[in-house]
């Protein structure tokens, strides 16, 4: 190294040509490749629609399915009125539920699931049968605080808007191989067929120990208690009159859509 | 330039002879966080070998203007830069796996291997040696990390690159797994033993009795 590398100046133009071609680097790619990144968000997203309304796939390509079978709507958790997201709304709506306006902030015994503030707009997704006429069922976006963070799940209700037809967590950090299991399809199947609510809106999907199927229970998972209690609260916290109680009364009257 | 042979030995002996885990203990924490699965594991090793060989090569390049009082923010500059073109990549091109490996990427920065190998090699050396330093000393932390990945996925989960080797009792077979294996300080006891079996082959690793 030479002496005059040392020099104020040279260290000035050394430091700050650094800083150019690295930040030239570095913008590059984050625009660059943005787009790519969306659209995978995007797509990310609507699989775990496909796969919580029940779906099948069947090798067909997830965009040109989506919209087939799935309509956007953007639900207001005060009014409870539905807005559609028409497909030139769909970036726009994802704005809306990423950085979405604060409803009002849950305290105590409302808060039962860890939520901490509740959103004015939520995402809402109805899929439709083959025929693309009929409901097949209603896609609800929950989330509820498990041992590490914050468990985002998709429920999706049967017609009748009290049946579970399909839970799906999309997103997590619950320990692999014991909270982890939440994503583990054959312990989500437990939920399929039991009633979310019953037909006055009491909640009756539970997640309890030594669970009775009969009972609308789903046994926990064993080494995850604390998970397992999220995942329950979950439901209790979303189903309830604070959040998405009315709306289902309102879908199982009809004419909501 | 360094003949045939010293190329080799800069590019080849970081995997056994001068390993950067096991005889230098560096880097030691992603090879805790990320070796739950061998798919992560791979292309955790791919990001750092990308990241390795291009800064030691881009710092090369640049080490006879780098004053040294800055020296160390000027090479942490430009690897937290290639980390992020990694970490977009990733989000572009691997969505889901930038999705689990998460923040861990990002920790590359952070990854001793890498400034250890800026500060020691890539300053002094000219910029095609430097970079198949970088490439080896990659390597070197890929075979410990692929190791510590096999064992923990095949006895933590059951399976290989996602693929069911052994059926787990969950899933109606008859394996049960090894829950310490799919917990991050198990990495430790597999790197341990790989450090035992290394010794055992090279005794001249083996430190001195105090």
């Amino acid at each position: 190294m030479s002496k005059k590398n040392e020099s104020t100046s040279k260290t000035f133009i050394v430091v700050v040509a650094l800083c150019l071609v690295c930040s030239i680097i570095v913008s590059g790619a984050a625009v660059g490749l943005k787009d790519r990144q969306e659209a995978n968000a995007a797509l990310a997203m609507q699989r775990n629609v496909l796969a919580a309304a029940g779906i099948d796939r069947a090798g067909r390509d997830v965009v040109e399915l989506y919209s087939e079978r799935v309509r956007e709507y953007r639900l207001n958790l005060e009014t409870y009125e539905l807005r559609s997201a028409g497909d030139d709304d769909v970036a726009d709506a994802a704005d809306v539920e990423d950085q979405g306006e604060i409803l009002r902030r849950l305290r105590g015994a409302e808060d039962v699931a860890g939520v901490r503030e509740l959103e004015r707009y939520t995402m809402f997704y109805v899929a439709m049968e083959e025929d693309g006429e009929t409901v097949k069922s209603y896609v609800l976006p929950v989330r509820g605080a498990g041992l590490w963070g914050m468990m985002y799940a998709l429920l999706a209700l049967e017609n009748d808007g009290q049946t579970i037809l399909g839970l799906n967590f999309y997103d997590h950090a619950e320990t692999p191989g014991l909270g982890g299991e939440i994503q583990n399809p054959r312990w989500l199947r437990n939920f399929e067929g039991k009633q979310a609510v019953d037909s006055d809106g009491n909640i009756e999907i539970r997640v309890v120990k030594n669970a009775n199927p009969e009972n609308n229970e789903v046994d926990a998972l064993s080494g995850a208690t604390i998970t397992s209690n999220g995942v329950d609260r979950t439901f209790q916290f979303w189903l309830s009159d604070s959040a998405y109680g009315p709306f289902l009364q309102q879908l199982r009257e009809g004419d909501v859509l | 330039m360094a003949s045939a042979k010293e190329m080799k030995q800069v590019l080849f002996g970081p995997i056994f002879a001068n390993n950067p885990i096991a005889l230098q203990i560096l880097g030691v924490c992603s090879a805790l966080a990320v070796t739950g699965s061998m798919e992560n594991t791979l292309v955790m090793c791919l990001a750092v070998t990308f990241v390795l060989g291009l800064s030691n090569f881009s710092i090369s390049l640049i080490r006879n203007h780098i004053p040294s009082s800055v020296r160390i923010i000027v090479q942490m500059t430009i690897i937290a830069s290639l980390v992020i073109v990694v970490d977009q990549l990733l989000k572009a091109f691997a969505y889901d796996i930038a999705q689990e490996l998460s923040v861990f990427v990002g920790l590359i920065i952070t990854n001793c291997i890498v400034m250890g190998r800026a500060e020691a090699f890539a300053m002094k050396e000219p910029p095609g040696v430097a970079f198949l330093d970088g490439i080896g000393n990659a390597l070197g932390y890929s075979v410990v990390l692929l190791t510590v990945a096999f064992f923990r996925e095949l006895f933590g989960s059951g399976s290989l690159f996602g693929l069911q080797i052994l059926p787990l009792v969950t899933e109606g077979g008859w394996y049960t797994p090894v829950g310490l294996l799919v917990l991050p300080p198990s990495a430790f006891f597999i790197i341990g033993g790989f450090i035992w079996v290394l010794r055992a082959f090279r005794t001249e690793q083996v430190e001195a009795k105090e």
